[in-house]
């Protein structure tokens, strides 16, 4: 059904992309999303003042009410900053792509993926049941696998594609088993009921594996290390999808699973010591890497992993500065990343390259984009009054708040925030002004679809740094609120805080940064000598999947090795296992006391099934083998004539015969046996004998017991008065039991019917 | 006798199970025809043995007038023997077929649906 709407669309796509030339953007699947993403963002933009009043909004639909499993969405602070983050950068982004990818031939697919992922990640973020929220989580997985992969013809982004689904697939599993956990633990799944009942996970038994769980569905979401490696590899996906999905919303899903979990988890040591250790080892590698990087896309995605650390970094603690700055420092990187990234995407599409060693003097020719760059990297550099000063002014505030670990925390994000100046300069400033290299001539300003959006995430970078305090009451302290489960602890937004430490870090940090900035050409150089001799994390992954590849190869061949014998062998030995394993544990061997005495015919009858069967195994020819089989099925019956059943008799002489004459004439078409070599069968006799001692054991037991014959008794009763017959055995075949002896009929026509066939059919001798 | 049977079923097991890993499919066959019959005389020996009473009512009376062996495993071993027949002779044939088309009877090289090594 959907593929069906997917390739009517593709078509409506191709049709409109010939129709049209270049310019125009302006189709039905260029439009559709931004008026989707445009009415969501107004329609809650209208419940800002509800939720600022502290109150929120919650709406529940029952979908396996037997299973308490609810599909219920709730509206506070946090996941209204986020839903208003998905929506106002998606419909500016949806603007951007509808010009950046018009006349693509497959537009209409990018847009409803695109669209698709925005109402996913809207769900996950405003859905209250924990299980609902783990569907819109996968479904965010998929979409994102699906956009990085959408340029499907080149090798490199279907692994990329693979990659990322795989990681965060595990997570997404990691996260199921979470989910389930806490659902035992807490009695429901509601995340509203969870956070009303606190320390019912911390003071749990099963928070530990609880913690893990879930910090893995988090870290592998948000790229933290060492999970880091699919995030810069996603930027395989089209410009647009890097800075909607891979910057500003859905690798922020981690970041939210443990700002939505804050309240419940948090407050722990484990806790405490995790996040800072892998937000300040995810922050600071990621800012040195990413200085490396010559292609501007990636320099991007390394900042975006640095700033992914830096929240997990303070989402680590509880004070009301740091979750202040995360909460602002989210926002001001979704502003200046998201703007950063379409830049880069202008860029790419003006000047069809996007390495900074050749983007040079463009500040003229496209004075507009230069504009959002400039302001964006100012914001990114944390440079006042933008947005992001602030942000940086309440970070060195809540790291240095943090009393066990102030000045590690502390430092690593001044190396980070310092590498971040550089970075913000080299891409919102050196492509533009620079004259470091030679002008590039003959480039264009980009449409203004292109323009509208990076130029106002931008501007509301400088606009909320100069006026914080609408962001503050409207976005911020409602969000720490619902983060920390209790209002008031959010700290004020300022742009000027006086002199303290946090100022004189900030001084630091500008003076570094500046410096980095300056030499970062032979830094660059430096970092690449220094990084190809350092492990990869990307070859890690590729050795990982082949390691995964070899086992299931290896684990095939073990349990697999097209040996019949070795079949029927594990078959034997389970067998043998489940009943001689039986009676030793149970210790169930009681060997009856009483043998009843055996007379000679039974001697004589014993002796001569013995001789058949000793003589069927040694013999190496075909005809003895035979004769063997003829003696053994006589003896058989012989005991069932001397033990009152003649029709057995009959039938087990009739079929006896029967089985000897096909086989003789079979043998005539047979090669002969061939010796079997004794000394390579001891194993296969081991089990043979032991089978054998087993079942006559449980024969000897449960022959020695009392028998019901409740059964018989009702036949013998009823044989002749029901059924007119006198011969209880036929009586049961045709009568009482009849549908077997059809059933039975039917087995053996099917055999001939099958046997027909075989011998009719040709021998393809290619086949051997 | 039950005593007897039950170790003489054993040894038929016993057979049955060697036959049945040998590499020769011919072998194979031999250990199912031993295996089948074990079974029945499994059946057989759990409804008890009694000697010279077949299940039958005399003429004139309406149930057996005295004990008579038991009919119920008589019955259901006459099945079995039926449906092991037609196992055998189709498995027989199989193998006939088998060996027209690979030339062999070693099971250890029929592996048209296996081969050795896979690339």
């Amino acid at each position: 059904m959907s593929g069906a709407i997917v390739q009517f669309l593709d078509d409506r796509a191709n049709y409109v992309a010939s129709s049209s030339s270049s310019h125009g953007w302006v189709t039905p699947a260029g439009i559709i999303p931004v008026i989707i993403a445009g009415a969501l963002f107004v329609w809650l933009v209208q419940a800002l003042p509800v939720i600022a009043d502290g109150s929120s909004l919650r709406y529940v639909w029952p979908w396996v009410p037997t299973l308490g499993v609810n599909v219920s969405f709730l509206i506070d602070g946090l996941s209204l900053m986020f839903g208003l983050l998905i929506t106002g950068i998606g419909a500016l982004v949806m603007l951007y792509s509808a010009k950046y990818l018009a006349g693509h031939p497959q537009q209409a697919r990018f847009s409803l993926l695109l669209t698709s992922f925005m109402l996913a990640m809207l769900g996950l973020v405003m859905a209250d049941n924990l299980l609902s929220l783990f569907v819109f989580w996968e479904l965010t997985t998929i979409t994102s696998y699906l956009l990085i992969g959408f340029n499907h013809d080149s090798a490199k982004s279907r692994r990329s594609a693979l990659q990322a689904l795989l990681v965060t697939g595990v997570g997404g599993l990691a996260l199921l088993a979470a989910i389930i956990l806490i659902g035992t633990v807490a009695g429901t799944f509601e995340l509203s009921e969870i956070r009303a009942m606190p320390g019912v996970l911390t003071q749990s038994t099963l928070y530990l594996p609880i913690l893990i769980l879930v910090l893995l569905a988090a870290f592998t979401k948000s790229a933290q290390m060492p999970f880091h490696f699919w995030l810069p590899n996603a930027m395989a996906a089209p410009t647009p999808v890097s800075a909607y999905l891979h910057s500003a919303t859905m690798v922020k899903a981690g970041i939210y699973l443990m700002a939505r979990t804050h309240s419940s988890l948090s407050g722990t040591d484990v806790w405490l010591w995790t996040l800072t250790i892998a937000g300040a080892a995810t922050m600071v590698f990621a800012s040195v890497i990413a200085l490396r990087q010559t292609d501007l896309k990636q320099a991007l995605a390394y900042t975006t992993l640095m700033a992914l650390g830096a929240l997990t970094l303070l989402l680590a603690n509880d004070s009301g500065y740091a979750i202040t700055a995360a909460v602002t420092f989210l926002m001001v990187h979704s502003f200046y990343k998201a703007s950063l990234f379409l830049v880069v995407g202008i860029l790419d599409h003006q000047t069809g390259t996007r390495e900074t060693t050749k983007l040079f003097g463009l500040g003229r020719t496209m004075p507009v984009t230069a504009t959002a760059a400039v302001l964006a990297g100012l914001s990114m550099a944390g440079i006042p009054p933008f947005l992001g000063f602030i942000a940086k002014e309440l970070s060195y505030a809540g790291s240095l708040e943090v009393a066990s670990s102030a000045m590690f925390v502390a430092g690593a994000f001044l190396v980070a925030s310092a590498l971040m100046f550089a970075i913000g300069g080299i891409v919102g400033f050196r492509p533009f002004f620079s004259k470091a290299g030679p002008r590039m001539e003959g480039i264009k300003e980009a449409k203004w679809p292109m323009l509208v959006g990076p130029l106002l995430l931008a501007f509301l970078g400088a606009g909320f740094g100069i006026f914080p305090g609408l962001l503050e009451v409207y976005l911020v302290d409602p969000t720490v609120a619902a983060i920390l489960g209790e209002p008031g602890l959010a700290k004020p937004l300022h742009l000027w805080a006086g002199f303290n430490l946090p100022l004189a870090l900030s001084v630091a940090t500008f003076v570094i940064g500046y410096a980095i900035y300056a030499f970062a050409t032979p830094l660059r150089a430096l970092l690449v000598r220094l990084g190809d001799r350092s492990p990869s994390f990307d070859n890690g992954w590729d050795t990982l999947l082949a390691g995964v590849l070899a086992g299931a190869k290896w684990q095939t061949r073990v349990i697999q090795t097209g040996q019949l014998r070795f079949y029927i062998m594990v078959t034997f030995i389970t067998t043998l296992v489940a009943l001689a394993g039986t009676m030793v544990f149970r210790q169930a061997v009681t060997l009856p006391v009483a043998w009843s005495p055996v007379g000679l015919t039974d001697w004589l009858v014993f002796g001569l099934v013995l001789v058949g069967t000793g003589l069927t195994i040694v013999t190496q020819s075909r005809i003895t083998a035979i004769a063997g089989l003829g003696v053994v099925g006589i003896g058989i019956a012989l005991i069932f004539v001397l033990y009152s059943a003649p029709d057995v008799a009959i039938t087990q002489l009739l079929v006896e015969t029967l089985i000897v004459v096909l086989f003789a004439a079979a043998a005539l078409r047979l090669p002969r046996l061939g010796a079997e070599p004794l000394n390579e069968r001891w194993l296969d006799a081991v089990v043979a004998i032991g089978l054998g001692v087993s079942v006559s054991l449980i024969l000897l037991m449960s022959t020695a017991g009392p028998i019901d014959r409740s059964l018989t008794d009702f036949f013998e009763a009823s044989s002749y008065p029901d059924a007119f017959g006198q011969n209880i055995v036929n009586v049961i075949l045709v009568d009482f039991r009849a549908l077997d002896t059809f059933g039975e009929i039917a087995v053996v026509l099917v055999a001939a019917i099958g046997i027909f066939a075989l011998l009719r059919s040709k021998p393809e001798k290619d086949e051997a | 006798m039950e005593p007897l049977l039950s170790i003489l079923i054993g040894v038929l097991v016993a057979g049955a199970v060697y036959l049945m890993l040998a590499r020769s499919l011919m072998r194979f066959l031999f250990g199912l025809i031993l295996l089948s019959n074990a079974a029945n005389l499994a059946i057989f020996v759990s409804g008890r043995m009694t000697a010279g009473a077949p299940p039958l009512v005399p003429d004139g009376m309406d149930v057996p007038p005295e004990v008579v062996a038991n009919a119920l495993p008589q019955a259901l071993v006459l099945t079995a023997i039926v449906i092991g027949f037609g196992l055998f002779a189709f498995a027989l044939i199989l193998a006939v077929r088998a060996f027209r088309s690979l030339g062999t009877l070693n099971t250890d090289d029929m592996r048209v649906a296996e081969p050795k090594e896979k690339g």
